[in-house]
């Protein structure tokens, strides 16, 4: 019996210590970064690491979202009678909630298990170190480059996400079924708010590429330096960065989506 | 891979992504549609607000004129008030009628406005006086049934 | 003789409770080469953390070029790191970049000099370590020695006045070996620079070196010149030297009785 509590108490010290070492290290990530952005292709290139090379899965993922979604929907709103709400339903689920953690998920298992593979794998093979004994900061160079990357493409890919969501509704709904097209675009237009649906969508991607890159580099760069130690920390990443991003969307659903 | 390349693609991938940004602020959110430019509040007391929610539309002769801002009971008049912005561009007489209103048979309620015939306008954070309650549709039925629609309650609309 | 580059004055350190230096105090002169060895685990890799400044000793005193590594701000250390090479065991090469490019990497974060500067700065420091024909390839596609001798061109790129060596010699081939001792050397003679070994391979150190220090359990167990060395009457010494299995380090991990353990007692 007090094994449990010991055990319960350990965890929740730990949990402490990890909280206070990550927000340090974001700090020394913030404090570094006008050090970084006079480099700015390496910025862009981690873009390019992050941002273009998820493309793909995001839009894949995000047109077979919005196809689902223009199936359920019409199932569901036939019943009511009410097809025609279909673009309202399809745009709202996807710009409050589907879009950024849909996107955010996989943004965490595509870009953010790679970043930390490859920052551990440079502490590993003392990259870091390296870099560090040539008075070169390794936060400087690698880390921040890469956390840059993360929040600056998240926000995009989750619009485009959410842009290809909505597409594939349209597909469903005024292609295939043949739901009216202009009370389709009507009542989408008139129900979604530019500052309440979609700006809070656009915080919220910000928010899960800010914590889904700093859980990636800091993983990474806090890897135990072994071959085990590397695959222990991907995974903590994409665990991590999945529980991050849910509960993020909780609190920030409950302050954003109070009023209604 | 050279960084020519590297940079053009970057340049693709975030010109899609402000592209998308784009079209769900203009195409999907109709940003200019739902802008209301320079507000001012009024404010409205009403028996029963139903299901009148935060944010709701305020609409006169069916144009959206503004949002309802806030919603509160007054435990002095044991009524609800109802705090709600009109925009600048419209002014309504000082007799004009507030009324709970449904958009169709289960659709949402909105607050509806019905100017009246006075020249003096509404100043900003001024009360309409004149309101009609929300219809409940329980007690609708019931006086129906009853056969005493000349209740107290207003009829419906 | 002036004052040694690289002074260590009675440095402790620790992890935590394990104790790894007990008392050490060395000295390396300027323009000399320096071998450290000691059994695997001796804390020889530590040295050279402390005296490049990634580790903080627990007592005692590490003065580089008459400096106290310990007391310096994280600006002054980096301007003094620049003045330093580190050769890590396996090179530690950046694998996202060309050969070239990662010998230009300290000269393009550290100076202002021109890319066709740059250019022939780089070709020169492979020329030295005799890659000049491998600038293009990747870390990937090189041998271990290969990639020892580029990291080394990386390790020289700025001029060090101190040259760190963290196991030059582990796991090459014997050509190899020979090629790296050889550059060791030679760099250090041809940049004027001081050089720090750590290693356990005794006998090519031997050939190149000028004072070799013996540290085991934490503490300087012998010191002296190869000459010295080889005619030391020192049990460890012997021991290291003859590569002998048991003798003043023991065979066996310190344990309880054999026999109790055998005979069912608890361990």
């Amino acid at each position: 019996m007090g094994g449990v509590f010991r055990k319960l108490g350990r965890m929740a010290i730990n949990g402490v210590w990890q909280l206070g070492f990550i927000t340090r290290f974001l700090w020394l990530i913030l404090v570094y970064s006008g050090q970084s952005f006079t480099r700015l292709h390496l910025t862009i290139r981690e873009l390019y690491f992050s941002g273009v090379l998820s493309l793909l899965i995001i839009l894949v993922s995000g047109l077979f979202v919005g196809l689902v979604l223009g199936l359920q929907g019409y199932e569901i709103l036939q019943r009511y009678g009410s097809t025609e709400a279909m673009g309202t339903l399809v745009a709202l689920s996807l710009l409050r909630e589907l879009g950024p953690v849909v996107a955010g998920l996989l943004f965490a298992s595509r870009a953010g298990s790679a970043v930390t593979a490859e920052i551990g794998l440079m502490k590993v093979t003392e990259q870091l170190k390296a870099m560090d004994m040539m008075a070169v900061s390794p936060i400087a160079r690698v880390v921040a480059p890469r956390f840059w990357g993360g929040v600056i493409s998240m926000p995009l890919l989750a619009a485009l996400f959410s842009t290809m969501g909505i597409f594939g509704g349209w597909l469903i709904g005024v292609v295939f079924i043949g739901v009216d097209h202009g009370a389709f675009w009507g009542q989408m237009q008139s129900a979604v708010d530019f500052q309440y649906d979609v700006l809070n969508g656009v915080y919220k991607s910000f928010a899960f590429g800010v914590a889904v890159a700093l859980i990636a580099v800091f993983e990474g760069y806090d890897c135990v330096p072994t071959a085990e130690g590397v695959s222990r920390a991907i995974t903590r990443t994409v665990v991590s960065s999945a529980l991050a991003i849910l509960a993020l969307d909780f609190v920030m659903t409950s302050f954003m989506f109070r009023g209604l | 891979m050279s960084r020519t390349t590297l940079d053009l693609w970057v340049g693709v991938f975030v010109a899609m992504g402000i592209a998308a940004l784009l079209f769900l602020a203009l195409k999907v959110g109709s940003i200019s549609g739902s802008e209301i430019q320079s507000p001012y509040t009024l404010r409205a007391n009403f028996d029963n607000i139903g299901g009148l929610k935060l944010r709701a539309p305020v609409k006169s002769s069916g144009v959206v004129v503004g949002r309802v801002e806030q919603i509160r009971y007054d435990n002095e008049r044991f009524q609800a008030e109802v705090v709600f912005t009109v925009d600048g561009r419209y002014k309504f007489p000082t007799d004009t009628f507030a009324n709970i209103l449904t958009s169709g048979l289960l659709g949402e309620q909105y607050l509806g406005l019905d100017p009246g015939g006075e020249e003096k306008t509404l100043a900003p954070g001024e009360v309409i006086k004149k309101t009609q309650s929300a219809v409940v549709l329980e007690k609708l039925i019931s006086q129906f049934m009853f056969g005493k629609a000349e209740g107290d309650s207003a009829p419906a609309k | 003789m002036s004052e040694p580059l690289v002074r260590l004055e009675n440095v402790r350190f620790a992890y935590g409770e394990r104790a790894i230096l007990r008392d050490i105090s060395m000295s390396i002169p300027r323009g000399k080469v320096v071998a450290i060895m000691g059994g695997s685990g001796s804390g020889k890799t530590t040295l050279l953390r402390l005296i490049g400044g990634q580790e903080k000793a627990c007592g005692g005193r590490v003065t580089v070029d008459g400096q106290d590594v310990a007391g310096l701000g994280r600006d002054a250390l980096y301007a003094m790191r620049r003045r330093m090479g580190m050769l890590f065991q396996f090179g530690a090469l950046f694998t996202d970049m060309t050969v070239f490019d990662n010998v230009a990497f300290p000269l393009r974060e550290h100076t202002d000099l021109s890319p066709e500067l740059i250019n022939d700065l780089v070709l020169m420091k492979l020329h030295a370590v005799g890659l000049r024909g491998a600038a293009r390839l990747m870390p990937g596609e090189l041998s271990g020695g290969m990639a020892r001798r580029v990291a080394l061109a990386r390790t020289i790129a700025l001029d060090p006045m101190l040259l760190m060596y963290d196991e030059p010699f582990t796991g090459l081939d014997p050509i190899s070996l020979g090629v790296i001792g050889q550059l060791i050397r030679r760099l250090n003679d041809a940049l004027g620079a001081s050089s720090v070994i750590v290693t356990h391979d005794i006998h090519e150190s031997l050939q190149i070196v000028d004072y070799i220090y013996f540290i085991s359990e934490g503490r300087v167990v012998a010191e002296g010149t190869p000459d010295e060395i080889r005619n030391s009457t020192d049990p460890f010494v012997h021991q290291f030297v003859n590569a002998e299995a048991d003798g003043p380090v023991p065979f066996h991990y310190p344990a309880g009785d054999y026999a109790t353990a055998l005979t069912g007692g608890a361990a």
